[in-house]
């Protein structure tokens, strides 16, 4: 790993604990994100995205808890941290972004508020300063006329807006991580583009390094320099953005891809149907013996099915967990 | 705003026109009747001069429709008949027995609410503890027991043995008379309050707003003082609205117990006596008293929720 690692996670196991049993629902999970870097972490519902999203901030809950392995940010060990040592980093340093704007947003409160509320957390301003610098927060996320939606309360707004309130409370203490999960799924189409576009702009703006989730693979094409694909807690494969869509070497990242639907493949082709992965992700107490995707995976043999494989480094400085990754 | 009021207020009359209409039903088609009930004590037989009399005088021998437009009409005029037992105007007899009711139902759901809520919002924030558990395993038998049990346990502790309360009565209306029955009819709404305030803390406590605001950074007691409390107050509100109704319909045995002069005892004497004007009425005024309780819950909650409309 380099030097100018901001974020450093090693062997990051995350356990859920049923009735006194623990199983690990996110395990072995090791990547970094440099200053300025966008990561983005693919994989379907359930795979352990978006708990290990939780786990960075310091936001996991019963009965979910950190398990094993280290999170270094900034040359700081975060599972050393207090509690209230952790606080104080949370919105000002490492903040995050959620999935659906219309309940991760207080609908009792209006958003000017809620933005302000960061000001007098971090900053130690007064609710008056902190109001009015709520108002340029607003207008630098392109929320037409703040000095007026500062007073809306959440239902009043669309989707886009309201994510853009998020957004506007996420940065607004200049963080040097981001943490995004899914930030567009519950959006429409046309205002997903805008809404990456403002975290792009912003986060560069910054140099605030992003850590993407999403299960959009073309989102992450777009938006990404260094994926990690996940599948069942673990990631089974990470590689720089371009070479990992070029050349997919995880069955997994390969049948993600063919799963996605490609704009005119009808008409060139004929009638054509989407490919899909069968099966499900299985769930964090019933994960199968050997490699996790043995069950789903077309060319799986009986090693596969017996011994659990290990992470490979490829010649393009990517890293693999497949006993086929050549 | 003030039309929201207005609209909310004369909504009620179609409702309080229904219930009148359900409860005077009711009563003619119950077996029993003014006279009836006069024999019923065994004494003596009434002369049936007599009884054709009274039947005549106060028009009970008119078919059901007849009487129920009399009725309607009086209604109109806010004229509630004359009481068949003491040939006052209805209106006097409850005039007189509204405080009393309205005395032990605020009081009684003010202790609910004083120590009710806090005792749900300690319990979800303690989750687990021993706050949490005493408290649910105190609510769960505030729940279960019966209130002339309760009351008579009250009375044997308070009055007879310590002395420091009297047992029984309105006396001079003063405080000291108020608090046993008060706290026999609410220690179930304190219950149910409890309850209700934990669930619904905890159910905020994982709503994704809360988990953005831990995710700003604020601190646990920040969360419960900026985000929870409001959000918490709205359900709770409906609750205690919901709350008064029942507490007035339980008025009933804690009045009869304590010899308290409500609508409640009023009204059991008046079904035995069959007084049916009286029985009505007080079953009105109650009906009224509920509405207007939850019609004001209603215009806080529009207050504290921007996403309740004032139309």
């Amino acid at each position: 790993m380099t030097g100018q690692a901001l974020l450093e996670v090693e062997g990051l196991r995350i356990d859920l604990s049923v009735n006194g049993r623990r199983y690990p629902a996110v395990q072995d999970v090791s990547f970094s994100i440099r200053r300025g870097e966008t990561f983005g972490l693919v994989g379907e519902s359930g795979c352990g995205k978006s708990i290990t999203a939780l786990a960075l901030i310091g936001l996991l809950r019963n009965p979910l808890s950190i398990a094993g392995g280290s999170i270094r940010f900034d040359g700081q060990e975060l599972r050393d941290l207090s509690p209230g040592g952790m606080r104080k980093l949370r919105g000002s340093r490492i903040s995050m972004i959620f999935q659906e704007p219309m309940t991760a947003l207080n609908p009792l409160s209006p958003v000017g508020r809620q933005i302000a509320e960061m000001f007098v957390l971090h900053k130690g301003a007064n609710w008056r300063e902190a109001e009015r610098q709520a108002v340029e927060a607003l207008a630098r996320v392109r929320v037409p006329a703040p000095e007026r939606r500062v007073k809306d309360f959440p239902h009043q707004l669309s989707g886009g807006m309201r994510q853009r309130v998020m957004i506007a409370m996420a940065l607004v203490c200049g963080p040097d991580l981001l943490l995004a999960d899914e930030p567009t799924t519950a959006l429409d189409v046309t205002v997903q583009a805008e809404i990456l576009d403002l975290i792009r702009e912003l986060s560069a703006a910054q140099g605030t390094a992003v850590f993407m989730i999403s299960h959009d693979l073309g989102l992450i094409a777009n938006m990404c320099q260094n994926v990690g694909v996940m599948y069942a807690g673990r990631l089974v494969e990470q590689r720089a953005a371009d070479s990992i869509f070029l050349a997919p070497r995880h069955p997994y990242t390969q049948g993600l891809l063919a799963s996605l639907p490609l704009l005119g493949a009808r008409s060139k082709f004929g009638r054509k149907k989407l490919k899909e992965i069968e099966g499900v992700v299985p769930p964090v107490v019933a994960f199968p013996t050997g490699c996790r995707f043995n069950p789903r995976c077309h060319a799986a043999t009986d090693l596969c099915r017996a011994e659990d494989p290990v992470v490979t480094p490829l010649p393009d400085s990517g890293l693999v967990r497949c006993h086929y990754h050549d | 705003m003030i039309s929201f009021v207005l609209r909310r207020l004369l909504q009620m009359v179609p409702i309080v026109l229904s219930i009148a209409a359900v409860i005077f039903l009711m009563f003619s088609v119950i077996p029993g009747t003014f006279v009836s009930s006069m024999n019923d004590d065994g004494r003596s037989v009434m002369d049936a001069e007599v009884a054709a009399r009274i039947n005549k005088e106060f028009g009970l021998d008119d078919p059901v429709y007849i009487r129920f437009g009399k009725y309607v009409g009086q209604l109109a005029t806010l004229d509630l008949g004359t009481s068949f037992r003491t040939r006052q105007p209805v209106t006097t007899v409850l005039a007189d027995r509204m405080w009393p009711t309205a005395q032990l139902a605020l009081a009684s759901m003010l202790f609910a609410i004083v120590f009710g809520v806090p005792l749900g919002f300690i319990a979800a924030l303690r989750q687990g503890s021993w706050i949490d558990t005493i408290s649910m395993v105190s609510a769960v038998s505030g729940l279960s027991l019966p209130k002339f049990w309760l009351g008579l346990m009250l009375m044997y502790i308070f009055a007879l043995v310590l002395g420091w309360l009297p047992s029984f009565g309105y006396g001079d209306g003063g405080i000291r008379y108020l608090i046993l029955p008060s706290i026999a009819l609410g220690v179930a709404p304190m219950a149910l309050l409890a309850r209700t305030t934990r669930a619904t803390v905890l159910e905020i406590m994982n709503a994704d707003f809360v988990r953005t605001a831990r995710a700003k950074g604020m601190s646990e007691a920040r969360v419960v003082q900026w985000h929870l409390t409001r959000n918490a107050l709205v359900i709770v509100l409906t609750t205690i609205g919901l709350q008064f109704g029942t507490v007035i319909g339980q008025a009933v045995v804690v009045e009869k117990l304590f010899a308290w002069p409500g609508l409640g005892s009023l009204l059991v004497d008046s079904v035995t006596l069959r007084d049916i004007p009286v029985v009505q009425g007080a079953i009105l005024v109650i009906v009224l008293f509920f509405l207007l309780i939850n019609t004001l819950v209603d215009v806080v909650c529009a207050i504290i929720d921007p996403r309740i409309k004032y139309t």
